[in-house]
């Protein structure tokens, strides 16, 4: 009955879908390409050159390295206060909550130009000069929210009586949070932590006003892209490209996983 | 309060209070009110601040005018200052990035939610999801590949005889919008996804039942149902594009100007940081009112974004 | 070691809502106690009041005759067992149990032999490394218990815990409640609306209505001789009729009714018009002629076989509608629907009732 219809859905998700991708696969393939300028028409010939240029950049290791430390200062900072806003919100109502919800996923909906101006000139005002410290701050005052969101949506399937049954066999309130309530947050938790972590690596306009010199990889292929291509761009943006799907892959692999043995736990009733 | 003691005793309470008070206060609110009362300072040399030539004005926002300039506005010729052009061809093309993104997300969110089956889901939403994960620098700088002079995008229309030269495609704000709603349009993808997921099938059927054309069913059953999706969509997909810096950047020309590049031409290149505050805060209110527009537009509150 | 529960005078409001109103009670030690009652009645706010995670409003509860005020759930030596039983999830069967010790510093090998010990108790050798998805209704409701025992509780406190389970489960676990609780000696404090747990399991019960404690006795009493129309209605079946009350005369008096003069035992206090006279459908007996006293003429309207009753209905002259139980060991015929009878009782297994007591028993 509705077969025309969901052929030219199927047609519409392809076609959906290649929009999406084949630009990456342009990029991508431009890294290959044996020419100076990066494109894939015309093509000159196959060379990995750009790939040994991109190995030997310093510049490069350096923003990566910058990358990578602001990322894991990211998550260290964003998973706690995210955690501890989302308890603290499940255990308030009315007009409170509210509006503390609203605070806690404002910066959501704050561009990140606003963010990082406002990062630099408070941080300028208590003396503390611009850096890849400030960076950290800014990227945290939304990813947060990230997290926030991710845990007091787990805690909504959170039973409260747990709790109460632990406090009432002896437990401390320290002893109740590790081993009831933090376990059943893991997954929420470990999730927003990746999600702070990629969203703090592809961070730029936050970054970009706060970092003082510093680079991170954004900042770092934005400004060659101004100043001069060449396609080493290219080649690191292949690499990028290709941890992605590596860390795609394995997100889906261990989710089946998962899947799977759940459904045989449940089955031996 | 009295809740929260009870149920995790003094010191955990603490501990959740101080985080939450450090981020809201310290990361939030203060860095904002900071701006804005920066926004009302002159730019000085650093001898001069606190002096007597720190007073408050609206100087820093006068700024946006100056420097005439023409514009048509729905074919009227006026003249206004340059950083105003700017200013609002940056919201204009961005309501026409989110509605664009609409455009393209909703067949597709409705596809999702109602056409496909459950079990391909996971999979199908992870294709999708990998663009996503690849960062707006890439993404944009992979347009610009496509779109630059000698890119593989005039190369392909040449060959097949479609021009005879190459077209400069990067002028103009016309690559800003394509990128743009590239860049963002998962962002109208998902949350539509998710409101239009909540619908029961019947209700889609109820209605063919009696006899509604396909266009009349998403008009008055589905469309209306996947409202608080369509905002937080359009919301998301307003603010990004508003806000974003890196497209334009890459992207864009000097006839194609976005006002986060003037904001950081100001901020960056002039030094200018209280001048930059101003205009940073008026894309905030810009930003902050298209949020209060799409909330009255659709009855939604601010339980929206559901990533 | 198990300890008694005092209640003196105890009030829990709940803004302007007064939960539960001036609640006088002495539970022993070793003893098995339930409060029984409609929803609503109170007897949940009671039980969170002894854990330690409601404070009375007014009133002192003592545990093992000390105040124990401002003493948080764990720090009180009772343990409590949910309505939905609250097992942790993520953890296997031994440490559920042995959780309470975990939280003592208790070290691991102990742990897990004092567990392995509580699952003997409650028959469930061996399950000790199941996870708690894989247990059945049943199964979950003994971990529970051997949880709570684990803790060495001088209390137990017992929230309408066999509500969730099937008939025949109920029934099982019943008798395994009371069996665990004569084995440890451990005082259970058990709070239902099922008056058929109530009875079968308790050594005494507290009947409960809005918030106060109507009366306290063993379960027998509280059947034979209920002290208020509230008691007598809300445990067993009642044939209810209403009249005006003569003066008493050696704790029984007349009553004249629309429907006759009726004689049955009578409460103190209790006088004037509207008043009611309960009797149970067993103490109902047919004859082919009129009793001298108590005694009304009816038509038989309905005949149900029950397995080991039969319930019959009838209709009086006067339009009342009887109920009564025949025991289904032949010993009396049972009469044919449209028969008329007698339908009478003995005046000393009747009473006439106030309706619900203003003042705990």
């Amino acid at each position: 009955m509705h077969k025309t219809r969901n052929l030219l859905g199927h047609v519409y998700m392809l076609a959906f879908l290649l929009f999406l991708i084949v630009p990456l696969l342009v990029m991508a393939g431009a890294a290959f390409n044996d020419s100076k300028l990066p494109t894939v028409v015309p093509w000159r010939g196959w060379t990995d050159r750009w790939f040994i240029d991109l190995w030997n950049d310093g510049r490069v290791w350096i923003a990566f390295r910058n990358t990578i430390l602001v990322a894991l200062a990211v998550v260290a900072l964003s998973v706690p206060i995210g955690t501890a806003g989302a308890i603290l919100i499940n255990s308030i109502s009315g007009r409170w909550r509210a509006a503390l919800y609203g605070m806690m996923v404002a910066p959501i909906l704050i561009p990140g130009v606003v963010i990082g101006i406002s990062t630099l000139l408070f941080w300028n005002q208590l003396s503390v000069g611009s850096g890849l410290h400030l960076s950290v701050l800014g990227q945290v005052s939304y990813i947060a929210s990230f997290v926030m969101l991710l845990v007091l949506a787990r805690l909504q399937s959170f039973d409260a009586g747990l709790e109460e049954a632990a406090l009432d066999l002896g437990a401390s309130h320290g002893q109740v949070m590790r081993r009831i309530l933090l376990p059943h947050l893991y997954p929420a938790i470990g999730a927003g932590a990746a999600i702070a972590f990629f969203q703090s690596i592809e961070n730029f306009n936050v970054t970009l006003f706060t970092r003082g010199g510093a680079d991170t990889l954004t900042v770092y292929v934005f400004s060659k892209v101004r100043s001069g291509i060449t396609p080493t761009i290219n080649a690191l943006a292949l690499l990028l490209i290709l941890v992605t799907l590596a860390a795609a892959v394995i997100y889906e692999v261990s989710r089946r996983r998962k899947e799977r043995r759940e459904r045989m736990l449940t089955v031996e009733e | 309060m009295h809740e929260l003691l009870k149920r995790y005793g003094t010191g955990l309470t603490t501990i959740f209070v101080l985080l939450t008070a450090f981020w809201l206060l310290i990361l939030l609110i203060f860095p904002n009110l900071t701006m804005f009362e920066s926004s009302f300072r002159p730019y000085l040399p650093v001898v001069d601040v606190g002096g007597p030539k720190d007073i408050y004005s609206l100087g820093n926002y006068m700024n946006i005018f100056g420097g005439e300039v023409p514009m048509s506005i729905f074919g009227f010729e006026v003249l206004v200052s340059a950083r105003v052009k700017i200013f609002i061809l940056t919201v204009f093309f961005s309501v026409v990035v989110t509605v664009v993104a609409f455009v393209l997300a909703y067949p597709l969110a409705y596809y999702l939610a109602k056409v496909v089956s459950p079990r391909s889901l996971p999979t199908l939403f992870l294709l999708l999801f990998v663009p996503l994960w690849v960062s707006e620098v890439l993404r944009s700088f992979a347009w610009y590949i496509i779109l630059t002079l000698k890119g593989p995008l005039n190369g392909v229309l040449m060959q097949i005889g479609v021009i005879e030269r190459e077209i400069r495609w990067i002028e103009g704000y016309s690559p800003v919008v394509v990128t743009l709603v590239y860049t963002y349009v998962l962002f109208m993808l998902f949350p539509l996804y998710n409101a239009m997921q909540s619908l029961d099938s019947n209700q889609i059927e109820a209605a063919e039942d009696l006899g509604s054309p396909w266009w009349r069913t998403h008009w008055r059953v589905i469309l209306p149902h996947a409202k608080p999706g369509i905002a937080s969509g359009a919301v998301m997909v307003f603010m990004l594009s508003a806000g974003s810096l890196l497209v334009p950047a890459i992207i864009g020309s000097t006839s194609g100007n976005w006002f986060t590049q003037t904001i950081q031409g100001v901020m960056l290149e002039e030094q200018n940081w209280n001048g930059g505050a101003a205009f940073a805060f008026l894309l905030l209110i810009v930003c902050t009112l298209m949020v209060v527009i799409a909330m009255r537009l659709f009855s939604v509150k601010l339980s929206d974004i559901a990533k | 070691m198990s300890a008694g529960v005092d209640l003196d005078d105890v009030c829990c409001d709940f803004g302007t809502f007064r939960a539960v109103d001036h609640v006088n009670v002495n539970i022993q030690p070793g003893e098995f106690f339930s409060f029984l009652g409609p929803s609503g009645c109170g007897k949940t706010t009671i039980l969170r009041m002894i854990s330690g995670f409601i404070e009375p409003t007014e009133g002192v509860i003592r545990i093992g005759g000390k105040d124990v005020r401002g003493q948080r759930p764990n720090q009180r030596p009772t343990a409590l067992i949910f309505q939905n039983l609250a097992l942790f999830p993520l953890m296997p069967v031994w440490e559920n149990i042995s959780f309470g010790l975990e939280v003592r510093g208790v070290d691991k090998a102990k742990r897990r032999a004092r567990a392995e010990e509580l699952l003997d108790l409650v028959e469930l050798p061996g399950a000790g490394d199941k996870m708690v998805s894989q247990l059945s209704g049943g199964q979950k409701q003994r971990v529970a218990i051997a949880r709570a025992l684990a803790v060495e509780p001088q209390v137990m406190l017992l929230d309408e815990p066999l509500s969730a389970l099937d008939l025949k489960l109920r029934q099982a676990m019943r008798a395994e409640l009371r069996a665990i609780q004569k084995r440890t000696g451990v005082t259970f404090v058990f709070i239902t609306h099922d008056q058929g747990e109530a009875l079968a399991m308790s050594d005494r019960v507290g009947v409960m209505s809005q918030g106060r404690l109507q009366q306290v006795s063993n379960p027998r009493d509280i059947y034979n001789n209920p002290v208020n129309g509230f008691v007598a209605s809300f445990v067993g079946e009642n044939n209810i009729l209403s009249g005006d009350v003569s003066t008493p005369a050696d704790g029984f008096a007349a009553m004249s009714t629309s429907h006759g003069r009726f004689r049955a035992r009578i409460a103190g206090g209790v006088s004037g018009s509207g008043v009611k006279l309960y009797v149970r459908p067993e103490h109902m007996k047919f004859t082919d002629t009129a009793g001298a006293e108590n005694s009304v003429l009816v038509t038989i309207s309905d005949v149900a076989f029950e397995g080991n009753f039969i319930s019959v209905q009838a209709i009086s002259d006067s339009g009342m509608h009887f109920i009564s139980e025949l025991r289904n060991d032949g010993s009396v015929p049972i009469p044919e629907v449209g028969t008329k009878l007698h339908l009478g009782f003995d005046a000393s297994k009747a009473a006439i009732l106030p309706d619900s007591a203003t003042a705990g028993a």
